[in-house]
């Protein structure tokens, strides 16, 4: 899942507005993220069940929440992250699930499902699709070659330490941040041991002026380029989604660089994120829509999803199809340990996004 | 009075009446009807529905309310970076307005000048960069300006210096990239006013012993001057509200109002803020416009 440039995104937002096609019984139109499924999926889904899949791509939660918001947006099937979803779910954006519709949801991890009940109480509305962290990707020799051995890898003092940044900085080893500051800011506020979910204005700031006082030793604030700039080596730290980052740690290896791409996720904490299936109230098939959930539920199709996208699926059938190598690491499936120390983000009433909106742009611009 | 009665008339005259639909349908369709919907917005209060925010004519109870949320546009004056994004934007579209008149204005008098046989031929490769997507132009100047792009490379490889200049996501490569795709909005109204000048009068100055460079300076730019106002208003009009340079070229302390826009409209979900602030730039858009508007009709008189 790639979030780039939200550009491409306003214009497929204002398609999206004006999309109200009549519907056909024979089809499903999804909105998803970009990147983000496998490749042969929907073809699949058409073989089994005959229903013909029209597949549109978006790059971030922004995009998708104007387009539920505004309403008739004419989809069937959309994606959103689980801090979206629930505050779209007050606004009566989604239709209820039926349950009876989807009997593959027997596949889903019950522990996981436990996690989401404070997201949507019952699956009332959504199911999960994929899940991952905000955490580290860095690049291994050149780092050590910088910090040492004993290189803080493992906490966001690799971002945010002024002076371990500073030193990245004169090693001509550029640093990455996510241009979101729900994430960066949470992250900041677990680095200072606050709780990364605060609306005190307070917490909020301090972690927008720990960010301000290394802004000299960012080299830029993007939510996507970092992947193949960590790639090709030319940037070597960044706070970035770990599906990406592992898909930069791919295209590393694939080039034959004399470096590797590694990811961690921070011992002070980093977000866990779900993103949730979920039917507009509106949809104009939302039979359809209950088939494609529903096969996106077998174990087999989600394991190949996530052996393509590499995030973890919320599907403890699929585990038996997938690669032992993915499975069983403890970055994309973290162990009982790690996943006590993460923190969901949630949604925030306007005033407290505005404090944050606020607080990054001073964290950017200066202002 | 008998003489606007006349007037009057004619301009109901059927036949007319057709000509001024066309327009007035157009201006109500695309002009009207958005301002009258953004401004109903930016007088509402954000909230968690479908649209996300409160309506401001409320029927019930046999009374029709009504109510109008200024709310939206005090808060812009509570905050200095709204009035920063609006002196940033204001500052590159005029930065970019000049640069565009100092290359255009040379562009279009020798165009103007070409014989005719080449003119076509220049105004087609005025015109033909814009057949390719603007989106498109956009990211090829990314790749120019980049740290190891073509300009760093080439340089670099000159050996003129030893570490690539930072281009992109600055102030500059703003401004250039709004130079590059406003050009031609520049030229042309240019163009069409300079072909349209009466040699004669350039004789006449030159017979009276006015030197060239003062025949421009008292003839050519003066009369020039419809087209310099009309190609300012082109290029400066767009650029203030510029959203996707700014996006792929500009830095994190580029500031425009475009870019704030967004971040109300996506990331706090605050339509009516967002929207106030487009009010608000609509109405510093406006100053120019209604200038532009005088001279075009003091013009027309003359």
């Amino acid at each position: 899942m790639s979030r780039q440039s939200k550009l491409s995104l306003a214009v497929a937002a204002a398609s999206v507005a004006l999309m109200t096609g009549a519907a056909h019984a024979d089809e499903v139109r999804v909105y998803n993220w970009s990147d983000y499924i496998a490749p042969d999926t929907l073809e699949k889904f058409t073989e089994q069940t005959g229903i013909r899949v029209i597949y549109d791509v978006y790059d971030s939660n922004e995009v998708l929440d104007a387009a539920m918001l505004s309403g008739r947006s004419g989809y069937d099937v959309v994606v959103p992250s689980n801090h979206y979803l629930t505050r779209q779910v007050s606004a009566g954006v989604y239709q209820e699930l039926d349950h009876d519709k989807l009997p593959n949801m027997a596949n889903l991890n019950p522990e996981l499902m436990d996690d989401l009940e404070s997201i949507d109480p019952g699956s009332r509305h959504s199911i999960p699709y994929m899940w991952g962290t905000n955490g580290i990707g860095y690049n291994v020799e050149r780092v050590e070659a910088i910090l040492g051995e004993d290189a803080p890898v493992d906490s966001w003092a690799l971002i945010f330490d002024p002076e371990v940044t500073a030193a990245l900085n004169e090693g001509g080893c550029g640093i990455a941040v996510l241009d979101t500051g729900d994430d960066m800011l949470s992250a900041g506020m677990a680095y200072l041991g606050l709780s990364p979910l605060s609306s005190e204005s307070a917490d909020i700031e301090a972690a927008g002026d720990l960010i301000a006082a290394v802004r000299d030793n960012i080299t830029y604030f993007h939510s996507s380029r970092y992947i193949s700039d960590l790639a090709n080596g030319d940037i070597c730290v960044a706070a970035g989604y770990s599906g990406d980052i592992f898909q930069a740690a791919d295209r590393a290896e694939e080039a034959g660089h004399d470096f590797s791409i590694a990811y961690s996720i921070p011992k002070e904490g980093a977000a866990l994120w779900f993103d949730m299936m979920a039917i507009p109230a509106d949809a104009p098939n939302p039979d359809n829509a209950h088939a494609f959930i529903n096969f996106i539920l077998e174990p087999e199709i989600a394991a190949a999803i996530t052996e393509y996208v590499v995030y973890a699926n919320p599907n403890v059938a699929a585990n038996e199809f997938l690669d032992p190598d993915i499975l069983n690491d403890t970055s994309i499936y973290p162990d009982q340990e790690v996943m006590d120390n993460l923190f969901v983000q949630e949604e925030k009433p306007l005033a407290v996004q505005r404090v944050r909106t606020r607080t990054w742009n001073r964290v950017k611009s200066g202002i | 009075m008998s003489n606007n009665l006349v007037r009057l008339r004619r301009l109901f005259k059927p036949r007319r009446g057709w000509v001024i639909a066309v327009p007035l349908l157009w201006l109500t369709l695309f002009f009207l009807l958005p301002f009258g919907i953004v401004l109903k917005i930016s007088l509402s209060e954000a909230a968690i529905s479908i649209p996300p925010y409160s309506a401001i004519l409320d029927y019930g109870h046999e009374t029709l309310n009504i109510v109008l949320t200024f709310s939206n546009y005090l808060f812009l004056t509570t905050d200095t970076l709204y009035i920063a994004a609006y002196w940033g934007s204001v500052k590159i579209a005029l930065l970019a307005t000049v640069l565009c008149l100092l290359l255009g204005y040379p562009m279009a008098y020798a165009m103007a000048r070409a014989p005719m046989r080449w003119q076509l031929v220049l105004l087609l490769l005025v015109m033909l960069p814009s057949w390719t997507s603007f989106l498109i132009r956009v990211y090829a100047w990314m790749g120019i300006l980049s740290n190891n792009g073509l300009i760093n490379n080439s340089l670099i490889w000159l050996g003129w210096i030893d570490s690539p200049i930072r281009m992109l996501n600055t102030n500059f490569a703003v401004i250039l990239g709004i130079v590059y795709a406003y050009l031609p909005f520049m030229v042309l109204p240019l163009y069409a006013n300079l072909t349209r000048l009466d040699g004669s009068l350039l004789e006449a100055a030159s017979d009276l012993g006015s030197s060239k460079l003062n025949t421009f300076f008292k003839v050519t730019l003066p009369l020039s001057m419809g087209g310099i106002v009309a190609g300012s208003m082109l290029v400066f009009i767009p650029a203030v509200g510029e959203y996707v340079i700014p996006e792929l070229l500009g830095g994190p302390n580029t500031v425009m109002i475009g870019k704030v826009l967004w971040e109300e409209f996506f990331h706090n979900r605050d339509w009516p803020v967002a929207s106030a602030l487009a009010m608000v730039m609509l109405a510093i858009l406006i100053i120019p416009i209604a200038l532009f508007h005088r001279y075009q009709s003091r013009e027309l008189k003359e």
